[in-house]
């Protein structure tokens, strides 16, 4: 009987992605048990935190300070480049939004499994999050949210075997697609010919095709290519920028047109 | 009779405790090398009462080990109905086998999870682990001992039946 139920959930779950219900409320139940994996770290980090001393908070004060009037500076260019760009593409009469709004999320500390490139963040449904929303750490994009529950939601990465995200090639402007390979540390490119103009070094960004991830965020960077293969692709590997096993903090992504509830 | 039948949130809470070993985060690098604790914790309990805990159990934490850590719903309820099945239908055997025979058993026992689990990576994921992927239930065994003598004593001390 159980051995039934288990097989029918298991092609319903992977098959025809019906489970999602069941799944969402089991993970509320559970959460608590997240919470309690999680505490450790979240103890830790509370303990340095009341613990610092005076120099060590004027110290990270003022180099907190410095780089944000680092930031300032760049920032202001970056905003007469933004101008210009939307004036050129008001010439063109081309629209493009820019100006997402970001949401920051912190990455709890628990194990998921270890095949399946998933993480939790302590942000959910409550804060507006939803499913297939773009998430990006500090440099580029790590993946998307696959399941929301009121108070976390999991993280599918780039690098899971199952994920692939549609980039742009930055120095030629060629599509394509980056597949995960369930390797953390690269994605694979199989749909590109062998005299594709590519080079190792090259720069990957989303093309915001498909309508998940808002284009023009860092993906990956080219690292090899095999340009003699029968098949007349060539095999193409390139390694994420985003640091996928380190990163702490991320960034949930609202595009400019996408409606949503609050910040 | 009556606070018998409660005490058997001993044994939920023992399973929620190997949930929470499962999930606790262990440096990425030894994190392949995570002992089965459900698995474990469940073999325990089929062999310790039979009659109260066996394949509902198994079924039941299996598929909340499958929401906890995102793999796909019924993978572990499948391996763990299986588990306990089996650990239910071999007890009498089970209880009266010397150390060294019981442990070639819970081996058994532990490769059929690692075994499921292979054959649904491959089928949804298309993925092949590398050999180290196989080591875990070595470990299990390993522990076996001291899990069974813990939980043994907890089930005296609690005087769970």
């Amino acid at each position: 009987m159980a051995l039934i139920a288990s097989l029918v959930l298991m092609v319903m779950d992977f098959r025809f992605h019906q489970l999602q219900y069941l799944r969402d409320s089991l993970t509320v139940v559970l959460h608590p048990l997240y919470l309690i994996a999680d505490f450790p770290k979240t103890a830790s980090h509370w303990l340095s935190d009341t613990t610092s001393t005076r120099e060590q908070l004027q110290d990270s004060n003022a180099s907190l300070k410095e780089e944000n009037l680092r930031l300032l500076a760049r920032l202001q260019k970056f905003e007469s480049l933004q101008a210009e760009n939307i004036r050129l593409r008001n010439l063109l009469d081309s629209t493009l939004k820019i100006d997402d709004r970001f949401l920051i999320a912190e990455i709890t500390s628990v194990d998921l499994d270890p095949y399946r490139h998933q993480v939790l963040i302590n942000k959910g449904s409550a804060s507006g999050v939803f499913v297939g929303q773009a998430v990006l750490d500090a440099d580029a994009v790590l993946g998307q949210v696959i399941q929301v529950t009121p108070l976390s939601s999991t993280v599918l990465l780039i690098s899971d075997a199952t994920h692939s995200v549609p980039v742009e090639i930055v120095r030629t402007g060629e599509r394509s697609i980056a597949i995960g390979t369930g390797k953390i540390g690269t994605l694979d490119l199989p749909h590109l010919p062998s005299q594709t103009d590519i080079e190792v070094g090259d720069t990957l960004v989303t093309s915001g095709l498909g309508g998940k991830f808002p284009a023009g965020y860092p993906v990956a960077s080219i690292s090899s290519i095999n340009r003699d293969t029968n098949s007349g692709f060539a095999q193409i590997s390139a390694t994420p920028t985003a640091y996928l096993e380190r990163s702490r903090q991320v960034l949930l992504v609202w595009r400019n047109d996408q409606n949503s509830v609050n910040q | 009779m009556a606070q018998d039948q409660n005490r058997i949130w001993v044994v939920w809470l023992s399973l929620l405790l190997a949930l929470f070993l499962t999930i606790v985060p262990i440096p990425s690098v030894i994190e392949i090398y995570r002992p089965q604790w459900l698995a474990l914790f469940l073999i325990y309990w089929t062999i310790a009462l039979p009659e109260r805990i066996n394949v509902g159990h198994g079924f039941i934490f299996g598929l909340l080990l499958d929401v906890l850590t995102g793999t796909t719903m019924g993978e572990n309820a499948l391996s763990l109905s299986l588990i306990t099945f089996i650990a239910y239908q071999a007890h009498p055997r089970l209880r009266v086998f010397p150390y060294i025979q019981q442990a070639f058993s819970v081996l058994a026992l532990l490769l059929i999870q690692k075994l499921i689990s292979f054959v649904v990576l491959g089928m949804t994921l298309g993925m092949t682990p590398e050999s180290s992927y196989w080591t875990a239930p070595l470990i299990g065994v390993l522990l076996w001992p001291s899990i069974f003598y813990f939980l043994r004593k907890t089930r005296r001390r609690m005087r769970v039946h």
